[in-house]
């Protein structure tokens, strides 16, 4: 029986893969926790494929380098996030279609970039699905750095995040600076979704940012228990994903994010009767 | 019928100081027209203020400019004595439409943020603060509540939450857009005892209501609006025909009986809160 444990961990890959998962769930749990409540799972989804054009041009320009992608990567999450709120203000629309017009935007321009690198197909899947077996040493370190700074910022700032995020009009009568956080936010929400881009993907992003806080809403009532709960909910999922898929041979991001919904629905049915037995 | 305002006999000296607020020729556009007009008032510390008038007289922007959320075109407005916002000293509690009820917030917590501008960044709420938040949320009443989720109180409780916010704030004037909407009886009452704790600890208020009744009743002066400052005056002097026509205009139904009582009825947008006098 503890066989069926310790037998994937003789091989390292599969150990980075756990460390990936258990670190890419907390954070991306911790964030998801504002997107959540913010309704923003349209903006991160977004956000998660408009990274496609940067990581297409750092290919051009540095080839396969995992570290300088990352950099693309981000670069492109922010400016995204940026040109998403002056293309809202500027034209008078809708911020969710201007979401839409940035995202689709800038999904195809990734699209039509990556097109034009031959034998491209095996890395233009790995960003797509995510390859969290192939994360090396050096990712893991990236990971867990970035990872610090996005849960520092929000343990520096969480009153003030509260407040903008629960009732902006109390922040703006006392006048923290609104959108200087709401900024931060969209920057933490940009790491958060480069750092999970390698582990399942620009397509899957959205249900490790969604799904583990949905699930922990359903059970407590402070924001500080939901991100804890959140954060135990995605490392859970991220460590049974990696085993079936290691298991069963099925892709490591699909299988992750498939326990975690699986979570989310047992959830849902347990707090359901819990409410109808009390 | 018409019942005196309830504080007569307040302090002479406190009203002798700075006033809390004064208005002074404040006009504000919203979307190019103009939605206030030349507004001039004086509110005195410690003083509750209600403010009435039909929908769309500009209630809820008053209270809006007051708070700084919305810039005025010309004019000033001086915040006792000085003419800046010191922010903590402001509390604004719009209509309570606005606030998601399911957010993960206990009701303590909701009361803390009040004190979030004073606490300051980088720092965690004292001691103090939590006494504050305790000591606030006994003065409404709803010290047994600390721990529940927001959305598990009923409407009346709700609003007194923001009152005790607004108390922990420790804000010198409270600023309140129809904070008796939608309540029943018994929570419109509750929210009147707030007041009179609020009153005790010498906050100013302003209030946009819908009852002239209870504008009467239980505010010291009111303001009569309609894009400009028709009246401002305690309810018995301020509620006569002339201004009421002027404030109500085509939306007003007058009906005088033998002994000088006034019947109005505000037939404008919603038939069932008529308001009787």
């Amino acid at each position: 029986m503890i066989d069926v444990l310790t037998a994937p961990l003789n091989y390292a890959f599969m150990q980075r893969g756990l460390i990936a998962a258990l670190l890419v769930g907390t954070v991306c749990a911790v964030v998801g926790v504002y997107v959540v409540l913010r309704g923003m799972a349209f903006l991160g989804d977004a956000l998660a494929h408009t990274i496609l054009p940067g990581i297409a041009v750092g290919y051009l320009v540095n080839g396969a380098n995992r570290g300088a992608l990352f950099w693309w990567a981000l670069g492109a999450a922010i400016i995204s996030s940026l040109s998403i709120g002056v293309v809202s203000r500027a034209a008078r629309i809708r911020e969710d279609t201007a979401i839409g017009i940035v995202f689709a935007a800038m999904f195809a321009l990734g699209v039509a970039l990556i097109s034009t690198v031959r034998n491209s197909a095996v890395d233009l899947s790995h960003f797509l699905f995510g390859n969290i077996l192939g994360v090396s040493e050096h990712d893991l370190w990236r990971i867990a750095l970035f990872g610090t700074v996005v849960i520092a910022a929000i343990v520096l700032f969480y009153k003030e995040l509260m407040v903008v995020t629960f009732d902006p009009v109390l922040a703006a009568t006392l006048r923290l600076p609104v959108q200087a956080f709401d900024l931060l936010l969209l920057i933490l929400l940009a790491i958060a979704i480069v750092v999970a881009i390698q582990t399942v993907g620009v397509a899957l992003t959205l249900a490790v940012l969604v799904t583990p806080p949905a699930t922990a809403a359903l059970f407590t009532h402070r924001m500080h228990s939901m991100m804890i709960m959140a954060a135990l909910l995605a490392m859970l999922a991220g460590v049974v994903g990696l085993y079936a898929s290691y298991y069963f041979s099925i892709a490591s991001g699909a299988a992750i994010v498939l326990v975690s919904t699986l979570m989310f629905i047992l959830a849902w049915a347990g707090s359901r009767l819990l409410r109808r037995n009390s | 019928m018409m019942e005196p305002s309830v504080s007569v006999g307040r302090d002479v000296a406190q009203v002798a100081a700075v006033p809390a607020l004064s208005l002074h020729h404040v006009t504000v556009h919203y979307r190019q027209h103009e939605a206030l007009h030349d507004i001039s008032a004086t509110i005195n510390v410690g003083e509750q203020v209600a403010i009435v008038g039909p929908n769309g007289a500009g209630k809820s922007t008053l209270l809006k400019v007051i708070a700084g959320l919305q810039p005025i075109s010309s004019g000033t407005i001086r915040y006792f004595g000085v003419e800046r916002i010191v922010p903590n000293e402001i509390a604004y509690v719009p209509q309570r439409l606005q606030i998601d009820w399911r957010f993960p917030v206990s009701v303590s917590d909701v009361v803390l943020m009040g004190r979030v501008g004073r606490i300051g960044l980088f720092r965690r709420p004292s001691r103090h603060d939590r006494l504050l938040v305790q000591r606030a949320l006994e003065r409404v009443g709803l010290a047994a509540f600390a721990n529940r989720q927001i959305g598990q109180l009923s409407g009346g409780q709700q609003q007194r939450v923001f009152l005790a916010r607004a108390l922990a704030q420790e804000a010198r004037l409270l600023l309140m857009d129809e904070p008796l909407v939608g309540l029943d009886i018994p929570s419109q009452d509750e929210i009147f005892r707030a007041l009179v704790t609020l009153r005790q600890e010498g906050v100013t208020v302003l209030t946009a209501l819908h009852d002239l009744q209870q504008a009467a009743r239980y505010f010291d002066r009111v303001m009569l609006l309609n894009r400009t400052l028709i009246a401002f005056a305690p309810a018995r002097e301020a509620f006569t025909a002339a201004n009421l026509v002027a404030t109500y205009g085509g939306h007003l139904h007058l009906l005088s009986s033998g002994d000088g009582l006034l019947t109005v009825a505000d037939s404008c947008c919603n038939p069932s809160l008529d308001n009787t006098l």
